[in-house]
């Protein structure tokens, strides 16, 4: 079976400074799959490359087998590789319903037009949109904050409204960049639970970018380890916490010893 | 929609097609047509400039729209001798193209940079109606016929214009009209979907993208849709004064545009409409403080910002959610 995605000698240059060199690596379907490397490796540069926010210097990234580097990105989430955000990115001046509601738009099948006018399409793909966002509410147990203005939030909901968001884009293969970051250990067990459900039940390859290493090591499928915008490692979690090279490039960083 | 909406509705149609007319046979001030049909007229070109912060974006250059939909209408009119019922709609098609071709390059600016390039598109007009041959120079385009008939199979929905008793009602009516339909229309694409998708677009463009936005394109629906009611609001102006010169519309109409939406509240999808009406009677009002009046009205601008940020509908909306 070929892979749902592949990274294939992805170069990304800022001046004269090469933050992604030459990275290839497959994403399996119905993989978890997470991209480590300690600060500044250019693991959001990749996660940005391949949900083509920024056009690679050289090299491709293509999803089953078609090349989706360099589209514009709402034609790579039309395609269903969506990106959520580092930075707990949401409607900030929506309800959370409003937030997951509007986030339908990829699933709309009545034109703008439509829209205006009300047509019998636009009225079912609407209410349809309702029932969608009520069943991802259920799904990530958000039914309590479901009216709540998205910028009254605590940090947890918010990471959780915007895996929300990325949800409701119906996407194949959901890039999640550090979905635990700045939570607490019971936070990230919840997240790590979510996470594996999104594949189990939702059928969703999943590729996240993180720092936490406990999270990740229990989390993933494979591993792909970046350092100074070089791939060094790639293997399931056992290979990767025997790994030299890995070791080598964690020492003596802040990142916590790996392998826990 | 609920029955508090469409009792609003009523009252406030009612109001502008009987009440208001009938205060003033009453009154006898007669002059108040002229004013609110120039308020009507401004709100329209004002709700443009609304649509456009509505995609996050700050309009300072609807001037520019207005004037071209004015000289369109006028040229059209008298060199083609187009009736001008049909200039009205071409006018607003023309400057929603003009706008696409104008937005293309600009809208991928944000903030302060993109309301700078549109301050400038004012004065560009103004210099472009001075210099083109079409535009008649600095004369301007005058005694230009006023509206004639509208009639099908022989039926007249619209009287000649030249014909009528009392034209200043006619014109009131005319005006209000289009700024009742005009504000549906914005009402509607607020509330559907293309009205979400530009709040998601305000909030967060890249969040956007990311669900599968086409952002560019969006920008540029909403900001023609804004050229539009500036080109038709422009036409309809020039139809009543009869003249169009190139300082018809200028750079203070183009910040008052933007004023009035402030005043009114950019939540709202009718602030702009009652923003228009305050700061134009506001302005009148204070006629009478002679040499203090431009300092009073500033004062007064800059306390409101600051008292009432978003606006004064945010008066009757505590909760500061929208409409």
């Amino acid at each position: 079976m070929t892979p749902i995605l592949q990274v294939r000698g992805v170069t990304k240059r800022f001046g004269g400074l090469t933050a992604n060199n030459d990275i290839s690596f497959d994403v399996a379907e119905g993989e978890i799959l997470s991209v480590i490397g300690p600060n500044g490796a250019g693991k959001s540069t990749l996660f940005k490359l391949i949900a083509s926010f920024l056009k690679t210097t050289s090299g491709e990234v293509l999803y089953k087998g078609t090349r989706i580097s360099n589209l514009a990105p709402h034609r790579v989430a039309r395609m269903g590789v969506v990106r959520t955000f580092q930075e707990t990115t949401i409607f900030r001046s929506m309800t959370v319903r409003e937030n997951i509601v509007v986030a339908h738009h990829l699933r709309s099948r009545a034109s703008l037009l439509g829209f205006f006018l009300g047509t019998l399409q636009a009225r079912k793909d609407e209410a349809e949109f309702g029932a969608s966002a009520d069943e991802i509410i259920g799904f990530l147990g958000l039914d309590a904050i479901r009216d709540e203005m998205a910028s009254n939030l605590p940090q947890g909901h918010l990471r959780a409204l915007g895996m929300a968001i990325g949800l409701a884009t119906d996407p194949k293969v959901l890039l999640l960049d550090e979905p635990f970051a700045g939570m607490n250990h019971d936070e990230t067990m919840r997240m790590v639970a979510l996470v594996r459900r999104l594949r189990d039940e939702r059928g969703i390859t999943v590729l996240l970018v993180e720092h936490d290493m406990p999270a990740v090591m229990k989390i993933s499928d494979r591993i792909v380890v970046i350092n100074f915008g070089q791939k060094i490692a790639e293997g399931t979690p056992a290979e990767i916490q025997s790994n030299e090279k890995v070791i080598e490039a964690y020492l003596g960083s802040e990142d916590a010893a790996i392998g826990m | 929609m609920n029955t508090q909406k469409l009792l609003g509705i009523g009252a406030f149609v009612i109001a502008v097609y009987v009440a208001v007319p009938l205060a003033i046979a009453l009154s006898g001030r007669w002059d108040f047509y002229y004013t609110l049909t120039s308020v009507a007229l401004l709100s329209v070109a004002s709700a443009g400039v609304w649509l456009t912060f509505y995609i996050g974006r700050i309009n300072i250059g609807q001037g520019a729209y207005a004037l071209a939909g004015g000289y369109v209408s006028a040229i059209l009119v008298t060199t083609a001798g187009v009736s001008f019922w049909l200039t009205l709609p071409l006018a607003g098609v023309f400057c929603a193209a003009l706008s696409v071709l104008i937005g293309l390059p600009i809208l991928r600016l944000r903030g302060v940079y993109f309301a700078m390039v549109t301050l400038v598109l004012t004065e560009v007009a103004r210099l472009t109606a001075l210099a083109l041959p079409v535009t008649n120079g600095a004369k301007g385009i005058t005694s230009i016929p006023l509206p004639g008939e509208v009639s099908i199979l022989g039926l007249t929905l619209i009287p000649d214009f030249a014909t009528l008793g009392n034209p200043k009602l006619a014109f009131y009516f005319m005006a209000v009209t289009l700024m009742v339909i005009c504000y549906a229309c914005l009402w509607r694409i607020v509330n559907s979907r293309l009205g979400h998708l530009c709040r998601s677009l305000q909030q967060n463009e890249e969040l956007a993208a990311s669900i599968g936005v086409n952002t560019a394109y969006l920008r540029v629906l909403a900001y023609s849709i804004s050229s539009f009611f500036g080109g038709i609001a422009g036409a309809m102006f020039v139809a009543i004064s009869q003249s169009i010169y190139p300082s018809s519309f200028q750079v203070a109409d183009s910040v008052n545009f933007m004023l009035n939406c402030f005043l009114g509240g950019l939540g709202y999808v009718f602030g702009p409409m009652l923003g228009t009406l305050l700061l134009y009677f506001g302005w009148d009002l204070l006629f009478t403080t002679g040499r203090y009046q431009l300092l009073i009205y500033s004062s007064l601008m800059i306390a409101l910002m600051l008292v009432l940020p978003n606006g004064l509908l945010s008066l009757f909306d505590r909760k500061g959610g929208r409409k």
